[in-house]
């Protein structure tokens, strides 16, 4: 180290090394025993992707039964086991874990701290979501599940669905869930008490605050359908009837105890996606975030209202008329601080000098496809519209465009602006775009026309239809976008296998970023950060490169044009 | 980074492409593209009337923010010399959007609740028609309508026909039929909606909105057939491994179709009901049962 220690470095030297004895040599040992957050992190990166890749065949391969009218490619049931363990993948081993597995690796580095709160319940929360998926995917062996994600009794009773499939699904949601509790309580401990000296709550980072919230909202909505779940299996195996209409059970209590933890579980899995949003877009408008308070308030908002409009998924079921309409209007209510997002996000865009990276192109895809999945979130709230929408293609089109191309165009934003953090070295540029036009012209063929499947009359989850219905075009134009959006994404993947081997060094702050995370080495050191500096604004990087300049004379790069024109 | 031209035509491509899509798929073959099916029954136009203030209303933020964004990203991209304007927020225009976000929303709140009686209330029938009347069940202004009890099972539709459906259809020997209901033009029909084993949702597109079939519950709805046709249907909610299966019609007959119909479906079921009588009385005295 130099005279000059004192000066604050924008890169710091790694001083600090183990301070465990000697290390395991085998590198899977190192793995599996790990309590790193950046590990783990990794690991649930990887392992989610996993799941992504399975949830994404078995989607392809109900698209491509579908693709023709009285196609005999799969069987009724074979079909039913196919949605239920798509849906229950996508959901609960993709898009929630997924988002811990970024929360893992980012919050510490975000708000300057040396790892999680509970390091060796961060490694818990992880093997527990591994060993949940692997019961739920034994049951390829046996029985998959085939009551749809949502299982709703009688259908998932022991009368209908008595194979053990039912009981793996429940015990998945058992074991993911007690995996996305831990890390509930990890990240909000993390957060509220580990931030850098002087990062009050005005200056932490947007993407921290979606996670702040996501987990708040796991602590709420997790327990219940934990409860729910048990009272299904009690049902099953123990002779109660919550569920049984028979013995004066309600196979209603069961939809109003599911989408109390379903409706928050949608916000659950986009917050964190808009987070990351919020990151993107103003590193690369080299630009503040635009109403930082507003976004921020916006999210709180969303978690409260999520709690508030569960029985918009029951407009059709027995329900008096009355509470139809309280929930759609607490669903209308729940579109504003949404469109306040999406227009603070436009506004951070303008004026601002825009460099379109992948990164960005992502986000920008994002903000055009969710606003769509937004709007079709307003048709169903109407509820007399939604007696006709419900139930069919519009809403799977409707939470394709929330999920698939919300929250998964927002995660492979994170991915291209992480990356290089995370592996220290960058993706390639021109590939990473080509993904993105792919997955957004695929996406779009996909699930548009979806919307058009569902207003013609078709509903979801049928095996298959019989021609001369007026579905068949659209059902063909929808499994040919499903396979190009399958290549975009696949070119996603190539690019970062090819990455980790050949990918432009990418040193501590390739995208001049705002936050901390870009304070020390890519990939960070064990310790993350040997000088935790003080942080003065919601940009603690832009503050420090300014020092630096004030201090040395030395213009730093700001990451506009200059520095990106040959990325 | 591509030169701005090859980016320029490249999006004019896409743009083109785009559209001859859109026109191509919004072609009268194909029906149905932007709005809900309707045409059979008044509370399916009510609905579809509904459905179309929301897309205009829909269609215009959408291309404002859509117009917006795609603006910013052209016309702000980092050039040579350019510098961010350093702006951290504009509470006036914050606030401004979030009212008028709000606005919207309460527009849309009071055309909803304008419609919404149209939609769940039935009108009367049409005079001239034959009816039957009960107490139970939503009904039109002159209690005028015929009642159709709509049982789900698994994978099929049983339709009971006339007043007390729910209770007495046995000893009152109503007529029934299955998968294919027989209504007459111009008649209210309210429908009295049960599931004897998982959960259906019955839904006629043309006829009006998806109601479910709860066990244990009973849920109801009506509609009021402007024409006669053969209208089609099938279950809305995953009810096993059949579902596809589960296919609903409604034929729309006329008064006088509808009378003959009614007796002759009668009198096929109590003849098959003598013929199954007179079998199990066979079968009893030959101590095979």
């Amino acid at each position: 180290m130099s005279a000059t220690a004192t000066e604050l470095r924008p890169v710091p030297q790694i001083a600090a090394h183990e301070v465990e004895g000697p290390r395991p040599t085998k590198k899977w040992v190192e793995w599996v025993t790990t309590t790193d957050h950046k590990k783990i992190g990794i690991m649930y990166l990887v392992l989610t992707f996993v799941f992504f890749m399975l949830g994404g065949v078995e989607a392809l391969l109900m698209r491509l039964q579908l693709s023709v009218p009285n196609n005999t490619l799969l069987s009724g049931e074979r079909y039913n086991e196919l949605l239920t363990m798509h849906g229950t993948t996508m959901i609960f081993l993709f898009v929630v874990p997924v988002m811990a597995g970024f929360g893992n690796y980012f919050v510490p580095l975000m708000i300057g701290a040396r790892d999680m709160a509970f390091p060796r319940l961060n490694a818990m929360s992880f093997w527990l979501l591994l060993f949940g998926g692997i019961v739920f995917y034994c049951t390829l062996f046996w029985n998959p599940p085939e009551a749809g994600w949502w299982s709703y009794p009688p259908l998932s009773s022991i009368g209908f669905s008595p194979s053990g499939g039912q009981d793996a699904w429940i015990f998945l949601i058992h074991i993911t869930g007690i995996s996305s509790l831990l890390g509930a309580i990890n990240l909000y401990a993390t957060i509220v008490n580990m931030r850098a000296p002087g990062m009050s709550w005005g200056r932490l980072p947007l993407f921290v605050w979606a996670i702040l919230v996501y987990a708040i909202l796991l602590i709420v909505a997790l327990p219940v359908v934990a409860a729910a779940v048990t009272m299904l299996l009690t049902d099953r195996h123990f002779h109660t009837h919550f569920f049984d209409p028979t013995f004066h059970g309600s196979p209603v209590l069961w939809q109003h105890l599911f989408w109390f933890f379903g409706h928050p579980e949608v916000y659950i899995m986009i917050l964190p996606g808009f987070g990351m949003i919020s990151e993107v877009i103003p590193v690369f408008s080299r630009k503040p975030i635009f109403g930082y308070k507003a976004i921020a308030a916006a999210t709180a908002v969303i978690a409260f209202l999520a709690t508030l409009v569960w029985a918009h998924h029951m407009f059709a079921a027995p329900v008096p008329i009355v509470v139809l309409g309280f929930f759609m209007l607490s669903s209308f209510l729940i579109g504003v601080p949404t469109g306040v997002k999406i227009f603070n996000w436009i506004a951070t865009l303008w004026r601002g000098s825009i460099v379109m990276t992948t990164s960005l192109y992502f986000a920008v895809g994002f903000i055009a496809i969710f606003t769509i999945g937004g709007i079709t979130g307003i048709f169903l709230a109407v509820f007399p519209v939604d007696w006709q929408l419900n139930d069919t293609y519009f809403v799977v089109a409707h939470f394709h465009y929330v999920l698939m191309g919300g929250a998964v165009f927002s995660i492979f934003a994170g991915l291209y602006y992480w990356f290089p953090k995370i592996t220290g070295r960058m993706m390639n540029e021109t590939l990473g775009k080509a993904s993105f036009w792919v997955m957004f012209i695929g996406f779009n063929m996909t699930f548009f026309v979806q919307h058009a499947l569902g207003l013609s009359g078709m509903p979801r989850r049928i095996y298959t239809y019989g021609p001369g219905l007026g579905w068949s075009t659209y059902n063909l134009i929808s499994t040919i976008g499903s396979f190009i959006l399958g290549a975009g994404i696949l070119m996603t993947i190539v690019n970062v296998a090819r990455s980790l081997k050949v990918g432009k060094v990418a040193g501590p702050d390739p995208w001049k970023g705002n936050t901390l995370e870009w304070f020390t080495t890519s990939p960070p050191p064990p310790n993350n950060f040997d000088v935790i500096p003080r942080v003065r604004s919601l940009e603690p990087m832009r503050d420090i490169r300014r020092e630096v300049e004030r201090q040395t004379g030395v213009r730093q790069k700001t990451g506009g044009s200059e520095q990106f024109a040959k990325v | 980074m591509r030169p701005a031209a090859t980016r320029r035509r490249i999006a004019v491509i896409a743009l083109a492409s785009a559209a001859a899509a859109s026109l191509l798929t919004a072609s009268p073959a194909l029906a149905n593209f932007l709005t809900p099916k309707s045409g059979g029954s008044p509370n399916a136009n009510e609905i579809d009337s509904l459905y179309k203030i929301v897309l205009y209303i829909a269609a215009v933020v959408f291309a404002i923010v859509l117009g917006t964004l795609l603006y910013s990203v052209i016309k702000f991209r980092a050039k040579k010399g350019a510098v961010a304007a350093q702006i951290h927020g504009n509470t006036r225009l914050e606030i401004g959007w979030t009212v008028a976000a709000a606005l919207i929303l309460v527009a849309l709140t009071v055309v909803t609740f304008i419609k919404v009686p149209g939609i769940i209330n039935p009108p009367n029938s049409n005079a001239g028609i034959v009816l039957s009347a009960s107490t139970t069940e939503p009904t039109p202004p002159n209690g005028q309508r015929l009642t159709v009890c709509i049982q789900g099972r698994q994978y099929i539709w049983r339709y009971t026909y006339g007043a007390g459906c729910l209770k007495n259809y046995f000893t009152a020997k109503l007529p029934y039929s299955y998968t294919t209901m027989v209504v007459p033009v111009g008649e209210t029909v309210v429908l009295d909606i049960q599931a004897s084993d998982v959960i259906h949702s019955w839904w006629v597109p043309s006829l009006g909105g998806k109601v479910d079939a709860v066990p244990g519950y009973t849920t109801y709805t009506w509609f009021k057939a402007l024409h006669t046709g053969l209208f089609h249907g099938q279950c809305a909610q995953l009810c096993g491994r059949d579902h596809a299966a589960m296919i609903a019609f409604v034929k729309v007959v006329s008064a006088a179709d509808y009378q003959t119909w009614l007796t002759q479906q009668q009198q096929q079921i109590s003849s098959a009901n003598d013929q199954v009588g007179q079998l199990r009385s066979y079968l009893s005295q030959n101590g095979q049962i």
